[in-house]
């Protein structure tokens, strides 16, 4: 394997150094460190280095849907948006509910080798809501489930939720919900609000988010066991899961890229790139969400990523699917949404991009400090660079990004997975 | 004016006032022997159906071909929009019969914002979904115009089904822009949440707003709103919300009832009070007829004058 030198980065935006990598690690960390033979010397002027990106919440569509998206063509994406690692939502055909498909997701993974993909398994059989799914095989598999996840639906029914939260803990498992009461929801379209009344669309009320949060954090309680809530996307959920967390409770929480920067006022001409699940809010919930993610009530950032292909969002809004691409927007989003603003230094990124959801997803390898003996999954980001969202070029098979055509800062240059790139020059390798 | 008509609030004061005044010109050729003004001969208007209403398909179809377009209607029931074509195909289609206007109804909210993406016609909305339906408001304002004079100052009660009614979306946008004052009267259950921010206000009680009303508008509630338990049952909610006899007696001397259609007699409106002569319902439908000639007309026919028989007295 390569050797490389960066020299020159700006360590989670703080010193400058130099980082030497060999043998699949930071071997060490200085100033004017001299190049091994052999060693690709990088230049990295003005650039952040940042620990490689963990994604916790990543729609692959594989398999089932390879029209939309493969693990070979979202992985890409992922390196190319500064991932070293994705975890693979369960809501795939046939659902990842056997240690077979999660076992399948991961070897696809490991092939396309662009960042490490861990399958979350199912909660449920088939995402039915009525039987556990083998949870224990899937953990005891080669991919090592940690995470586990209905994706796309809620676990509604509460004692389901209870023995889901209970049976893991064998395993250090977590339950991550998609926090939805369905009935309050039937039909929604848009955040239940003054744009879905204007609009005539069936409203999604906070209030269907806010009380399943509620009822799993008391649960999570009860038996003493780890609940994530998948992207928070409320003022409301945003208190509850700060109460929860003064309790003392095992509550983590996600939050998406486009519910920090969107509002449902983008609704207004029902294009229906802007239809997502749970849908764009308003302005005070946005506001509530990049300051619970700055304070750490919120810990971490999750894309969501969910590609459909054109058809699927070329109709009625009523008819469109729901969902938006985000890898390869996601951190110039987290940089205009929270470092431009001041509520998150680059320190503060890493903590909530790589550090925390490798913790939550008990990645040892991943979300590891940029120091000598670390892991060499490495980020190079330009943050004086700026340039309007260009979809044809995004390495995903879909192009359902909302952020097409908005002007944005920074861009990754290149990425590392375990010392060897998968990205430079902003390019794959 | 704008090139669509999607929304009445497309519509300033005096676009609006500009539509219902060429309506009152045209309501003028509809009473001779000859209907047909040769003002949009040549040009090519389609009526693109996806739900059934005989009622606003044949009032376009009547207003464009007395302005003498071509009319083409296209019924997406048992056509191969019904096989699983999309919107977007059938624009395309439409676009190459070269459209001029496009009318559409269509069940889904905001589909003609998405139809007027993909042709180059004028899109006229004929309701979508439970957003708007801006020609019924323009004939209801065009109705109430004819029997009270102004619309300035007067109070307009709509009463119903406000959060599935494009009628009532349509409605409280233009009368406030025609300078009504609307009173919105329904079970909190059926007005939408936020509705604080519509330039209107919200009464949960009929019999305290009915004698200050000059027009009552009811709109038609559907029996299956009762199993989503947005009320308990028909009976109660004729009770509470229906408009019978003794609460017609309690409206001052002037007032008009309205109704969208189609009724539920014996539901929202007694069979006595959709019969009276307080009640415009009939009048609203030969309105439709020279309101839509207005719409057509300004979107399509650009300068020629609309009546040119006016000219020449
Ligand atoms: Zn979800």
């Amino acid at each position: 394997m390569r050797a490389y030198l960066i020299r020159g980065a700006r360590i989670l935006g703080g010193a400058r150094a130099d980082l030497s990598l060999r043998d699949g690690v930071i071997a060490e960390v200085g100033d004017g460190l001299a190049p091994v033979p052999g060693a690709e010397v990088l230049r990295a002027d003005g650039l952040l280095a940042l620990p490689g990106l963990v994604d916790l919440h990543t729609h692959l569509r594989e398999p089932g849907r390879e029209d939309a998206e493969t693990v070979e063509s979202g992985t890409r994406a992922a390196a190319l948006g500064g991932y070293t690692a994705v975890h693979a939502m369960a809501n795939t055909d046939p659902v990842a509910d056997t240690a077979g498909v999660v076992e399948q997701v991961w070897r696809l993974g490991r092939e396309a080798g662009h960042c490490d993909v861990h399958p979350v398994g199912a909660v449920t059989r088939g995402i039915e809501g009525r039987q556990l799914a083998e949870l224990g095989a899937m953990a005891d598999s080669a991919a090592g489930v940690r995470v586990f996840s209905d994706d796309g639906h809620c676990v509604s029914d509460a004692v389901l939720m209870r023995r889901a939260l209970e049976y893991v803990k064998a395993f250090g498992g977590v339950i991550a919900q998609h926090a939805q009461e369905p009935r309050l929801t039937e039909g929604a379209q848009l955040n239940e609000g003054e744009m879905s009344a204007r609009l005539g669309l069936c409203g999604w009320p906070a209030v269907a988010e806010e009380s399943i949060i509620a009822r799993d954090v008391l649960l999570a309680a009860h038996v003493e066991s780890r609940l994530h809530v998948c992207h928070v996307s409320t003022a409301g959920s945003v208190e509850i899961i700060r109460w929860a967390k003064g309790k003392g409770w095992q509550v983590t929480a996600e939050v998406t890229p486009h519910h920090l920067l969107l509002t449902d006022a983008l609704a207004d001409t029902y294009d229906p790139m802007y239809k997502v699940n749970p849908p764009l809010r308003t302005s005070e919930d946005v506001a509530a969400l990049r300051a619970a993610l700055a304070d750490g009530t919120i810990d971490c950032v999750a894309t969501d990523h969910a590609p459909h292909p054109v058809e699927a969002k070329e109709t009625e809004w009523t008819a469109a699917a729901m969902g938006m691409i985000g890898l390869e927007t996601a951190l110039p989003v987290v940089q205009e949404a929270m470092v431009e603003t001041g509520l998150l230094d680059w320190a503060g990124v890493a903590d909530r991009m790589s550090f925390r959801p490798a913790r939550i997803g008990r990645l040892r390898a991943q979300g590891q400090p940029l120091t000598a003996g670390s892991p060499a999954n490495i980020t190079l980001y330009d943050p004086a660079s700026r340039g309007v969202v260009d979809a044809t070029g995004f390495a995903s098979k879909s192009r359902n990004s909302p952020f097409a055509g908005l002007e944005l800062p920074g861009r990754v240059v290149a990425t590392f997975l375990r010392g060897r790139p998968t990205v430079l020059e902003g390019k794959l390798t | 004016m704008k090139r669509h008509l999607i929304s009445a609030a497309d519509l300033t004061r005096d676009d609006a006032l500009l539509i219902l005044d060429t309506a009152e010109e045209l309501a003028q050729v509809v009473d001779r022997p000859i209907k047909k003004l040769p003002t949009l001969r040549g040009r090519t208007v389609v009526n693109l159906f996806f739900e059934d209403s005989t009622r606003t398909r044949i009032s376009f179809e009547a207003a464009a071909k007395r302005l003498s377009a071509d009319v083409i209607n296209f019924s997406a029931k048992g056509s191969s929009v019904s096989k699983g074509e999309s919107l977007k195909d059938t624009a395309l289609t439409l676009e190459a019969m070269g459209a001029d206007a496009v009318v559409i109804r269509h069940g889904a909210s905001g589909a003609p914002y998405r139809l007027a993406n993909w042709v180059h016609g004028s899109v006229v909305n004929a309701g979508d979904g439970t957003h708007e339906h801006p020609t019924q408001a323009l004939l209801d304002a065009f109705t109430m115009r004819r029997r009270l004079g102004g619309l300035e100052g007067r109070q307009i009660t709509i009463v119903g089904d406000i959060l599935h009614s494009r009628v009532a979306r349509s409605n409280v946008l233009l009368l406030h822009t025609l300078g009504a004052d609307v009173t919105l009267v329904a079970p909190p259950t059926l007005l939408p949440v936020a509705v604080d921010t519509w330039p209107c206000t919200v009464s949960y009680d009929l019999d305290a707003v009915i004698p200050k009303t000059d027009v009552i508008m009811m709109l038609r509630v559907q029996a299956e709103r009762m199993n989503a338990a947005y009320f308990p049952s028909v009976r109660e909610y004729s009770r509470r919300y229906g408009l019978d006899a003794r609460r017609m007696g309690q409206l001052p001397e002037h007032a008009l009832v309205m109704h969208p259609g189609p009724m539920n007699r014996g539901v929202e409106i007694a069979a006595e009070v959709a019969d009276s002569t307080r009640s415009t319902i009939v009048e609203q439908v030969a309105n439709g007829v020279t309101v839509r000639m207005a719409v057509l007309y300004l979107l399509l026919g650009g300068s020629v004058p609309a009546n040119p028989a006016e000219e020449d007295s």
